[in-house]
């Protein structure tokens, strides 16, 4: 490697800007020295030679992470216009949704792919790509930085002390008890004092220089967490609607665990119950309007012995829990969460059998709607067969009967009703406030009687090995920035120069709390406090 | 203790006018002259209101049994509190009695701003029952707060710097920010005025599924909503009405709001005779450049740790608890994270490209603009699931 | 010096390439489903509509065409005449026919089965046990299970009475 030799004798690694050892400018620099990496060399600059060295000056250049953070910035804030896909009704077509809502602007919006922005593949790359400079940008800057700050030494060049932003100069007589006094008082305030010659370099909160590497990794820990998302089994997030009264297979867990949904509970504020202090905003809202408490009262099981899809489980229980929104139910890194319900869901309807004429009831029957029954017995000859069940009815474009789904909405029945007087039967199409007879008059109907509801929750089911990652990446991310930010490196270097004593002082941030400091230090001393140069050119 | 509250809020909010008053006066006295008498007092009466609004707070808080930041009002309230105190934690530190007569006014608007809305405690829906609510909503508030700071010593910095001899890019941009300010002023009296006087106008109209609904004015509808039919007698027609998909009774309020902060604006350019800027001008012209500057990088400095454990982590543990997933895209999510973002690059530019002075100010306003559009158009415009805070 | 750092950072930008690379192939272009072609098949049982067991380890040395569906889905109810046509030539071959029907009520199944004369074994999986282990969604979807139980590819969507024959040539042992 090239190398620039200093004339204090350090050798530095070419491109150096200030002499590692004795801070001498090697280069043309301005009047006051610009000590942001300490005149270090920040080596993609020196070299540019193969395609790949091209690559990495580019990514080494915080100009470029800006323009990627500018650029990140502008995109989320156009992703925020219109709602995203996830958020908009999942009945409808997004095609025709932005256009039909938006207009033009929402039909480009979709053309354009700003609909499902933050999944785009581009998207992710100027995220990536951000990654990529925090990582280059990092690497290339600490190994100098802190070559520079390790190989400080306490005599400095003239010109880098005169050119530092604190700086003063005055004939003082040797006085050792006041030079004393000095060092006493900076090892008070916490620097850490070298000596060398009778020259000082008092210096502490080195370690907040460190501060924007440690985020940096802390940033780039989240962001491998982030991506390790994506690699199978990291990540479950399965939902399952559930009935009251339901065991059933927590999705998601191949198998392994059953939940079962004891009830479901949907509270509201009511006036009359809540205190003095909400009964303003209770009556603006309407009493019952606000919801209160959405809970599902839960039984949690494991299956035991081996799992064979379909089987009857054999089940131990683990643990009843009342699943609330912010109260999820935790087990074995998986978390159920309360995300949805609906209430009086049919479970079953009854009817009786009944006399068209004489209205005369022959017994009634109760038909789950779940799993009905095919036939129906009454006793002394009357029973009823349902030929076909319609959970979710409607006629489709053949005018046939048709079910839109297994959930029963709008049941309707095809029965088959046998008594003594009628021992081939009838048959009578039964829906919600509709009857039909296809095959002639009848006799006898069945007369709706009754119908048993019962609520359903919605749960999410979460997995996520990649938490405890971001967890680490976010920590590290906050010490590092609170490193940085909440303290600052300062060093002070009095130095003998003949008869004459130069001071200067630096920090890397709070120039005011450093002068407050030097006040502090300097006062009652023959020293003479160091003037802001930078003063003088405003 | 309801009653309590109120008053201690109403309390806090005249003793920050008196101490805008006072940090006012202070301008005259010379730092060389000793002790800043008008200083002191202005500082005092500040701590005093604070400890008042504190007391809101605590008052509030015991009489709902949680935490008063729970809608769009306590919020922002509470968003002006602190921003009082990060001035007075900032005053210790740097002395400046002009941060006060800047930070104050703002944060008097911000207060007023607040109140404009329901001001009843309100029980919490589901969603909102949790530890987190304080934990999370303090904390994102306190990191704003301080990063309004910057805001305010941005403000002074290019009151005092803006060439006012000639109009230029520089000095529009600079009276924009400026009657966006008075806008808000416009507002607050533009709201409370129609209030006084019980304006109502109710209409009939047709909302974007084809559904017919009612839409309560308290102001006088300059725009009405789509097909809106007025209700009520002796009330102004509408000049025009909106497609279905703009909630026009929100779109009336901005209309309003900038219209009386033209109208104000116009009326000061009157007397003055000159920008508002450049009439401010005089007040600052004593001020140390160099330290406002780094007043204004200390706020962020200490508001951006604050802001990123409040806004987003904080924010992400609790969405993993109630939303299941700790990061959603919603548009208060993405706002936070684009605030994030732009105070990131300011850092940048700021230690790595040298952007000092006139730019790092500059940078400073416009990163309390997002702040602020997170606030107020999140909120209010872009629906989310943030958008309870909104009612 | 400088060969090493050469290389230095052609590994370094290397595998930064490698990671995004593949988050952002698999995110945007893999189709995230807990069931893949080329696993092995899950194994299942379940009741069929007289009350026979039917486990899938059971056809093990034999193509199995595993289709799921509902007496709602109007693709289904299309290709149902197909798989029947096709599975009264196939099974001669050593092709076997598992509809899963996704846990409707058996008299609703019952009909659809007597309406369209299947003679394939129909199951009903009651408890949608066998829908998580086989992550599906949407209907139909119909899997192709070969003699050794692998999963040589998942279809969905409507199948022609051209496909279902190609498709059980391919399982045929």
């Amino acid at each position: 490697m090239e190398q620039v030799k200093c004339e204090c004798g350090h050798v530095n690694p070419i491109g150096t800007v200030l002499c590692e050892a004795c801070g001498k400018p090697l280069e043309e620099v301005p009047a006051l020295l610009d000590m942001r990496y300490e005149g270090s060399a920040r080596r993609s600059q020196t070299y540019n030679k193969t395609i790949i060295d091209k690559i990495w000056n580019f990514f080494s250049s915080v100009k470029v992470g800006v323009w990627l953070i500018v650029i990140t910035l502008v995109a989320s804030a156009i992703g925020t216009i219109y709602p995203q896909q996830m958020y908009i009704p999942p009945t409808v077509s997004p095609s025709e949704y932005y256009e039909q809502q938006y207009g033009l602007l929402g039909k480009w919006y979709y053309a354009l792919g700003f609909h499902d922005l933050y999944s785009s593949w581009w998207y992710m790359l100027l995220i990536a790509l951000i990654g990529v400079s925090l990582v280059i940008c990092s690497l290339d800057r600490v190994v100098p930085l802190y070559r520079a700050l390790n190989n400080q030494r306490v005599t400095r060049n003239e010109q880098f002390l005169q050119r530092q932003r604190l700086f003063s100069r005055a004939k003082v007589e040797h006085d050792e008890t006041a030079f004393r006094n000095v060092v006493d008082k900076l090892t008070k305030r916490g620097y850490r004092v070298r000596e060398e010659n009778g020259n000082i370099l008092a210096e502490k909160g080195r370690f907040s220089r460190w501060g924007p590497y440690v985020n940096h990794i802390g940033l780039i820990i989240f962001l491998i967490g982030a991506m390790l998302r994506f690699v199978p089994g990291m990540y479950v997030d399965e939902s399952m609607w559930i009935r009251e009264g339901e065991i059933k297979e927590i999705p998601g867990t191949n198998g392994k665990y059953f939940l079962e949904n004891k009830k479901f509970i949907f509270e509201v504020y009511e006036k009359e119950k809540e205190k003095e202090a909400f009964q303003a905003a209770i009556d603006r809202l309407g009493s019952g309007m606000m919801a209160k408490n959405y809970q599902t009262d839960v039984v949690l099981y494991e299956r035991v012995g081996p799992v064979v899809a379909g089987e009857e489980p054999k089940l131990k229980k683990i643990k009843s829990f009342p699943i609330r929104v912010n109260e999820p139910l935790k087990h074995d890194h998986y978390a159920l969460y309360q995300v949805d319900f609906k209430l009086d869901e049919l479970k079953s309807m009854s009817f009786h059998f009944t006399d068209k004429e004489t209205n005369k009831s022959f017994g009634t029957i109760t038909v789950d709607l779940i799993q009905p029954e095919k036939e129906y017995d009454l006793g002394n000859g009357y029973k009823v067969q349902l030929l076909s069940y319609f959970p979710d009815f409607y006629f489709d474009e053949n005018g046939n009967p048709n079910t839109r789904s297994k959930v029963p909405n709008n049941p309707a029945f095809v029965f088959k009703m046998f008594a003594p007087d009628r021992p081939k039967g009838e048959v009578s199409f039964t829906a919600i406030r509709q009857t039909i007879e296809p095959l002639g008059n009848n006799k006898y109907k069945m007369a709706f009687a009754n119908i048993e509801t019962r609520n359903v929750s919605a749960l999410t089911v979460r997995r996520d090995f990649t938490l405890w990652i971001l967890g680490v990446g976010g920590a590290i991310f906050m010490i590092g920035l609170i490193q940085g930010m909440y303290w600052n490196h300062r060093r002070i270097w009095i130095q003998r120069m003949d008869d004459e004593v130069l001071v200067a002082a630096h920090t890397n941030k709070n120039w005011f709390g450093l002068k407050k400091e030097l006040e502090g230090i300097f006062n009652d001393t023959p020293f003479v406090m160091p003037i802001d140069q930078a003063d003088k050119r405003s | 203790m309801v009653q309590l509250s109120s008053t201690l809020l109403y309390v806090a909010f005249v003793l920050y006018l008196v101490a805008t008053l006072f940090f006012g006066g202070a301008i005259r006295v010379k730092k060389k002259e000793g002790v800043d008498r008008w200083a002191t007092i202005g500082i005092f009466v500040t701590i005093i209101g604070f400890v008042a609004q504190l007391g809101y707070f605590i008052t509030r808080w015991i009489a709902a049994g949680h935490a008063p930041v729970s809608n769009l009002f306590e919020f922002t309230t509470f968003f002006g509190m602190m921003i009082v105190g990060a001035f007075i934690v900032i005053y210790f530190i740097y002395k400046t009695s002009l941060l006060g007569l800047f930070t104050l006014p703002i944060a008097i608007l911000v207060i007023a701003y607040a109140s404009m809305f329901p001001r009843e405690i309100s029980p919490l829906i589901p969603a909102l029952q949790s530890d987190w609510l304080h934990i999370h909503v303090t904390t994102a508030a306190a990191g704003e707060a301080i990063l309004a700071i910057s805001f305010a010593a941005g403000l002074i910095y290019l009151i005092r710097v803006v060439d006012q001899s000639k109009p230029s890019k520089r000095t529009f941009w600079l009276e924009f920010v400026l009657f966006f300010l008075i806008s808000t002023l416009g507002f607050v009296i533009v709201t409370t005025s129609f209030r006084v006087a019980g304006y109502e106008a109710t209409f009939e109209w047709i909302d974007k599924n084809g559904k017919q609904d009612e839409m309560v004015y308290h102001m006088p509808a300059l725009v009405g909503p789509h097909e809106g039919v007025l209700k009520t007698e002796e009330r102004m027609k509408p000049l025009v009405d909106m497609p279905a998909i703009i909630n026009a009774r929100k779109l009336n309020t901005v209309i309003w709001s900038l219209f009386s902060g033209l109208a104000l604006y116009g009326l000061l350019r009157l007397l003055l005779r000159k920008r508002i800027a450049a009439a401010l001008q005089p007040i600052v012209k004593n001020v140390n450049l160099d330290l406002v500057d780094e007043i204004g990088y200390r706020s962020v400095a200490i508001g951006f740790p604050v802001f990123t454990l409040g806004a987003l982590i904080f924010a992400m543990i609790w969405a993993q608890i109630a939303w299941t997933r700790f990061w959603g895209w919603d548009p208060k999510e993405v706002w936070a994270l684009i605030t994030w973002l732009f105070y990131a690059a300011f850092l940048h530019l700021r230690l790595s490209k040298g952007w000092h002075g006139e730019r790092s100010a500059w940078l400073a306003v416009i990163g309390f603009a997002i702040i602020m559009f997170n606030l107020v158009a999140v909120n209010l415009v872009i629906a989310g699931l943030h958008s309870y805070a909104g009612s | 010096m400088k060969e090493k750092r050469f290389w230095l950072r052609t590994v370094i930008l290397a595998i930064m390439l490698a990671a995004i690379g593949y988050t952002i192939y698999s995110n945007v272009f893999v189709e995230k489903k807990a069931i893949q072609v080329g696993d092995s098949a899950p194994d299942f049982v379940l009741t069929d509509l007289n009350g026979n067991k039917i486990q899938l380890s059971d056809y093990r040395g034999k193509g199995v065409f595993l289709n799921f569906w509902g007496t709602w889905c109007k693709p289904c109810e299309k290709e149902m005449p197909y798989i029947n046509s096709q599975y009264n030539v196939y099974k001669n071959e050593g092709v076997e026919v598992i509809a899963v029907n996704v846990g409707e009520a058996k008299v609703t199944v019952q009909t659809f089965v007597d309406r369209f004369q299947l003679t394939f074994p129909v199951v009903i999986d009651q408890q949608d046990q066998v829908m998580n282990a086989y992550d599906i969604n949407p209907l139909p979807t119909t899997f192709l299970i070969d003699k050794d139980g692998k999963i040589v590819d998942i279809i969905t969507g409507t199948m022609t009475e051209e496909d279902v024959k190609k498709y059980m040539e391919r399982i045929k042992p």
